[in-house]
């Protein structure tokens, strides 16, 4: 008899999984997968620019539903797995379905941070992580209406970018003093501020928000100082927390996430996790990058071919609207290290080099990434710096001195 | 940029002009551009170049605007009226002498001016004023020939023309770089080799462009050059090679000469032994010379600034009046000038040891002077020479001085005491074009406005007696005037209208011929009296022409003493016994280097004109010192390298130049550089200066010398729209670039305090900005509006930061793209360069000329053919061949 495999979770970790899984091992599985979202797995990333009005909603779709059934995997949509039970190897289901597993694999992503402050749940404070948040952001941002987003993360910037577009006053509210402090140092970040400022977004750095108060829906953001900014619409966008609650509740080893081997399986046998809900190694990652390393290393595993997550750079490339960014390994420059910087704010260019001894350990890129894969790879390896090295990571490799054709004699 | 007004319309016919730099005097095509600039070109029909000009020549166009012009009188920094100006002269000259006499008054000139002005400079110092301390710069350029023209001919008397070099069979060149300096005639030379095969010997300490182009380099010890051509007098006498006729008829002193020269170099093996050459080199030379009926032997300043330079000309025409070898084709000695009009100055006799057109002070010619101009005051005996001069000032016995177009607070030896002595003065007067001179800005003075060239009108007369026209096709810029017309105020403010009432150049050199021709009768050499009457009309339209050129004559006399006729009272030629050479100074164990000072290529004097062209500041950009790679070991010294360079008189900081062409224990430094151009790089500061005991010519080029390494951090550029100071503490060289100026530092700064000084430089502008601050370097460029302001970059001393790259994005004032941003920023060229600069006059660079020979041009004609490097003054042709033998080479095991 097949094994039977059951994913809970049908987000891009999920189906990358599937994919993989049934390109190298197709029939192996009687494979289940069960979503609570109503639809099946969409491209998350472009959910600005769905916000925006950059792309429709058929954009974001991956597979129909055929691919599904072709490849032998039986969906359920719009059905949030309620409990495990370890021994008797079900996963229950909604209102009562009931899967039994050989095999499980949690890929349950992760849930938006909402601010213990008052008025957090007043109607018009929206969250920013899927099809429904956007579809309730877009019906907020009528013409005229204010709105803030809260959190000067990437997705944060990015949402505040997709509600400018839509012609909404827009300001983007960040505790901390420089947008995506994780990834940019000042300079850049100043660059990617000034970009956001391009594109119609009012920028508000250290600003604390300590409530939102409205009669029956948002009217107003307080900030800690006593700002009073007016909103029709507060975007919530402060992190996300790993989705740990059903796998702690079935009594699997979680941390910040669901703790996971290098085979991406779990403390206990036959289940595995992925994605933003996995811990590897002590680290959880929000990206869709390591999600997708994660998938092949563990369809593989699962098709017995040896395979082995060892944890993905924290390299972060992305657009701010069309603005390259680029970063990776340290950010700041620690002690004993140095940096390397490019600085041309007109040109809407920053680089930064952080070397420790001979080694790349960091790097900063905006405005044009074209040596980002380059930085990856010696970040990674830890290589030597050759003696050229510094200025070709800088400025790329220079162009070699042609001869020059033989030119006729003035008259 | 300041330029002129326009003069004329671009359509006009081009001026016939001369050049204003060295003595070759080439005819010069100059073509308004109806901008206030004008295009150059040579001019196909004057007899010196046929068309052709060098590189300083071909820039001229790049000289021409009124940047750092002096354009109206100033007294001790304050503008003032020609009026005002001319009557604190006056004042300052009446005071001075009625409290010291006429004698405490002293003029010092310049090769640089024209035949006119130096005609009323002589006039009004000796006849009116009546001092005769008259010098001038050609006191350290060719005084040492004219007192061996004197002492050998009885006149200073240039007996051959260029025509000579052009049909000799054999030119030895005494030193000379004739190739650098004297860049047309040494194409003449070439042409000849081409020709008929003429060899060419160079002797010089140094082995320079002309020692690698030569058929034969005699290396020799510096100051040896007596006891060479005394040597070769001995060997032509004992190998039966002399013209007993011609010494029999027309000279005298042979035998005490040959005598001398017998004590002085016996053998072949003694000349060897005392000049440092092997006996072969020596037999080589030797037996060339006596096979060779016709030699030019060329001299210039390795013969000239010597404190030995009269017995050096002498022991060189002891050989050729041995020889009979004098004013027949191809046949003769012959002194290269240094400046466009040193020859016009001897004429007029603008100098301390002579009265005036040719004369001397026999009481007949003082006599005839006196009648010929009406004199009240009239001198009766030499001035003081130029070094006695200014020792003078220092002594407090000169009390006014005059100084006319010449900046000897860089120029002289001991330049730093000679600028201190300036302070003594009581009445200090400059002439001059450039506002921002060492000899300007050395104390307050009455500043006169001087007409530069392109702007001035008269006449220059170049090596080979040739006298040309210089013409104006500029407007006079600001309140302007020639200097014969300053002076002529002077001498009628003076009470003497009527001797200074000219009213136009023309008027200026009749009067000029005139006392030529006055009662001359064939007793002196120079007579003009064909010139005499000539008419305005004339004088504007005049052709080039040769002198002398008498009255009755019908046609110019191109040489000199074939069959003697000197003009001694026997019309005898002397042979001069010449003394022992030995060098001023001894080295010592804290001076044990000798230096030599020179030229560069694309330079001329201290950098006044020739600083203003980019292309002219791209060959050598830094004031530098050659050394031989075994003095720069022993010192710790590597190419590229800044070095303290230190004599008994002073020091500078000179970027060190290792080249195996420098004789081990020599240095060698250009005289360029100037306090408005760099920090720390006034040779002339250095030079000893003792005088030649005939001549008054200082020795300039082996003043006893050390040489220390002098570090430095950080070694850079900065490049500016906008000419800014240097920030105090660095060292620096500034130079022209296009569209732009560059300083080239050192500094002990590193990349923060390179930031800082940005931001102090471009308050307000946006900047590209790099910095490694670990490894030393930094490069920023400041923007306004987009528009590139200025360029920094630092590095490590150690990286030999290049700015070839850098400077090529100031050539327009364009918005620059991205890639030429970061190509700014890189330091990196935006796509391949062509690297540092070879061919001046077609701005080729040293990497395009590698690539043709890789192209398959394995000739300098193939080379020229390919990238046009080498086509126009050849002065680079030197280099280009070492460049093809270095690339042609077969790899080495």
């Amino acid at each position: 008899m097949t094994e039977r495999l059951v994913v809970i979770g049908n987000g891009m970790a999920s189906l990358r999984f599937l994919e993989r899984l049934t390109e190298a091992a197709p029939g192996r599985f009687d494979v289940t997968c069960v979503g609570a979202e109503p639809v099946a797995a969409y491209n998350r990333v472009l959910l600005s620019s769905l916000l925006g009005g950059e792309v429709d909603e058929a954009a974001c779709t991956f597979r129909g539903l055929d691919w599904y059934a072709e490849h032998g995997i039986t969906l359920v949509t719009g059905a949030p797995a309620t409990a495990i039970d370890t021994a008797e190897r079900i996963v229950r289901v909604g209102e009562g379905l009931v899967l039994p597993y050989d095999k499980l694999v949690l890929a349950v992503g992760s849930v938006p941070i909402r601010l213990p402050k008052p008025g957090m749940d007043l109607p018009g404070v929206i969250t920013f992580r899927d099809l429904a948040d956007v579809a309730a952001i877009r019906r907020a941002a009528v013409t005229g209406a204010k709105a803030i987003v809260i959190g000067g993360g990437l997705l944060g910037l990015e949402a505040a970018v997709g509600l400018a577009r839509l012609g909404v006053e827009t300001t983007l509210l960040h505790v901390m003093d420089r947008l995506m402090e994780r990834q940019l140092d000042h300079a850049a970040a100043a660059l990617v501020r000034e970009a956001m400022e391009a594109r119609g977004v009012r920028v508000m750095l250290q600003a604390d928000t300590a409530a939102v108060e409205g009669d029956g829906k948002v009217e107003r953001l307080i900030l800690a100082n006593g700002t009073i900014l007016p909103a029709d619409l507060v975007v919530m966008s402060v992190g996300v927390r790993p989705s740990t609650a059903l796998a702690a509740s079935a009594g699997l080893a979680v941390g910040r996430g669901i703790r996971v081997d290098d085979t991406m399986a779990t403390s206990v046998p036959g289940i595995y996790a992925l994605g933003e809900c996995a811990e590897h190694r002590g680290q959880t990652y929000g990206l869709v990058e390591p999600a997708y390393e994660q998938a092949e290393v563990l369809a593989r595993h699962l098709c017995g071919v040896e395979a082995a997550y060892a944890g993905t750079s924290l390299a972060t490339s992305l657009k701010v609207s069309g603005l390259p960014v680029f970063s990776a390994g340290a950010v700041d420059v620690p002690e004993g290290a140095e940096a390397v910087t490019w600085s041309d704010p007109a040109s809407g260019l920053y680089r930064k080099l952080v070397i420790d001894g001979d080694r790349l350990i960091g790097a900063v890129f905006v405005g044009d990434v074209a040596e980002q894969g380059w930085c990856k790879t010696l970040i990674r390896t830890g290589d030597t710096l050759g003696p050229d090295d510094r200025d070709d990571l800088m400025f790329g490799r220079p162009v070699s001195p042609e001869i020059p054709a033989p030119q006729p004699l003035a008259a | 940029m300041n330029l002129h007004v326009p003069a004329l319309t671009q359509e006009a016919a081009p001026v016939r002009t001369t050049c204003p730099y060295c003595g070759v005097g080439c005819g010069v095509l100059a073509r308004p551009d109806g901008q206030g600039g004008a295009s150059v070109a040579g001019d196909p029909q004057h007899p010196a170049n046929f068309g052709r000009l060098c590189s300083k020549g071909s820039a001229l166009g790049e000289t021409l605007s009124l940047d750092d012009r002096v354009l109206h009188p100033e007294i001790a920094g304050r503008r003032a009226t020609w009026d005002e100006a001319l009557d604190a002269v006056t004042d300052g000259f009446r005071r001075t002498i009625a409290a010291h006499g006429p004698d405490s008054v002293a003029f010092y000139l310049s090769g640089q001016l024209l035949t006119e002005d130096y005609y009323v400079a002589n006039k009004l110092a000796k006849g009116f004023i009546g001092t005769p301390h008259v010098d001038t710069n050609s006191r350290l350029c060719m005084s040492s020939s004219v007192a061996a023209h004197r002492r050998a001919f009885g006149s200073d008397t240039v007996p051959g023309c260029y025509e000579d070099l052009d049909e000799a069979d054999l030119l030895v060149l005494v030193g000379s770089n004739t190739a650098w300096c004297h860049p047309i005639l040494f194409r003449r030379m070439l042409d000849a080799r081409a020709k008929r095969g003429t060899k060419i010997v160079a002797i010089d300490p140094r082995r320079t462009q002309t020692g690698e182009e030569a058929d034969l380099f005699l290396g020799l010890k510096p100051g040896t050059d007596t006891t060479l051509f005394s040597g070769l007098l001995v060997h032509l006498a004992d190998t039966g090679a002399l013209d007993p006729r011609y010494i029999a008829a027309h000279t005298a002193g042979f035998e005490p000469a040959l005598e001398r020269a017998r004590q002085i170099a016996p053998t072949i093996a003694a000349t060897a032994a005392a000049t440092g050459l092997t006996e072969a080199e020596v037999e080589t030379f030797f037996t060339l010379f006596r096979a060779t009926p016709r030699v030019v032997t060329a001299t210039s300043q390795g013969v000239n600034q010597s404190a030995q330079g009269t017995d050096k000309a002498n022991a060189i025409i002891n050989c050729h009046l041995a020889t009979g070898r004098i004013g027949k084709a191809g046949m003769g000695p012959f002194s290269l000038t240094g400046q466009p009009n040193a020859m016009g100055g001897r004429e007029v006799g603008g100098l301390a040891n002579m009265l005036a057109a040719h004369m001397h002070f026999t009481p007949e010619e003082v006599d005839l002077v006196r009648r010929f101009w009406n004199a009240p005051n009239i001198i009766t005996g030499e001035g003081m020479k130029a070094v006695a001069l200014f020792e003078a000032i220092e002594r407090g016995k000169i009390k006014a001085l005059w100084v006319m177009g010449t900046n000897p607070a860089v120029s002289m030896p001991r330049a730093d005491r000679v600028r201190a002595a300036l302070a003594k003065l009581d009445t200090y007067v400059v002439s001059e074009v450039v506002v921002n001179t060492d000899t300007v800005r050395a104390r307050n003075a009455v500043l006169l406005p001087a007409l530069a060239w392109g702007e001035k009108d008269g006449t220059v007369t170049n090596s080979e007696r040739r006298i040309s026209r210089q013409r104006a096709f500029l407007k006079a810029p600001g309140e302007a005037r020639a200097d014969w017309w300053i002076m002529a105020q002077i001498g009628k403010r003076l009470g003497h209208a009527k001797a200074f009432a000219w009213g136009n150049a023309a008027a200026v050199f009749r009067e000029h011929a005139a006392l030529s021709e006055f009662e001359n009768r064939g007793s002196r050499d120079f007579d003009l009296g064909g010139l005499a009457d000539i008419t305005d009309a004339a004088y504007d339209a005049a052709a080039p022409v040769q002198w002398p050129l008498t009255r009755k004559a019908k046609a110019p006399q191109t040489r000199f003493f074939a069959d003697g006729g000197f003009y001694t009272r026997d019309r005898k030629a002397r042979f001069v016994a010449v003394q022992k050479p030995a060098l001023a100074q001894a080295t010592s164990d804290a001076l044990p280097l000798r230096l030599n000072t020179g030229r560069v290529r694309d330079h001329w004097h201290t950098l006044t004109r020739t600083g203003k062209s980019p292309r002219l500041s791209a060959h050598r950009a830094v004031p530098f010192v050659e050394i031989h790679p075994d003095d720069a070991a022993a010192a710790g010294l590597t190419d590229g390298d800044l070095a303290r360079v230190r004599t008994a008189h002073g020091a500078a900081v000179l970027e060190v130049m290792v080249t195996p062409g420098a004789q081990p224990g020599v240095l060698f430094a250009p005289m360029h550089w100037s306090e408005s151009n760099t920090s720390d790089g006034r040779v002339g500061a250095l030079a000893q200066g003792a005088v030649d005991p005939v001549s008054g010519q200082p020795e300039l080029k082996a003043t006893p010398a050390s040489i220390a390494p002098e570090p430095y951090r950080s070694r850079g550029y900065l490049i500016t729209r906008e000419t800014v100071a240097a920030p105090f503490g660095w060292w620096w060289a500034r130079a022209s670039l296009e569209g732009a100026t560059g300083l080239i530092f050192a500094a002990q700064d590193g990349a923060p305090e390179a930031a800082t000084l940005m931001r102090d430089l471009f308050p307000g502008a946006t900047f590209s900005e790099y910095a490694d601050p670990a490894r030393g370097r930094y490069r920023a460029a400041a923007f306004r509006d987009g528009q590139l302001l200025g360029v920094l970059a630092l590095a490590p001393a150690a990286e030999r930061l290049t700015w070839d790259a850098a400077k090529a994005f100031f050539r327009n004032q364009e918005l620059l793209e991205p890639s030429a941003r970061r190509a700014l920023i890189s330091g990196r060229a935006e796509s391949a360069g062509s690297g540092p600069l070879v061919c001046a006059c077609h701005t080729v660079g040293l990497d395009t000329i590698r690539a043709a020979i890789k192209g398959g041009a394995h000739g300098v004609e193939a080379v020229g053919a390919v990238c046009r490097a080498g086509t126009n003054c050849g002065s680079c042709i030197p280099e280009i061949r070492k460049l093809l033998a270095a690339e042609l080479a077969p790899a080495s095991a």
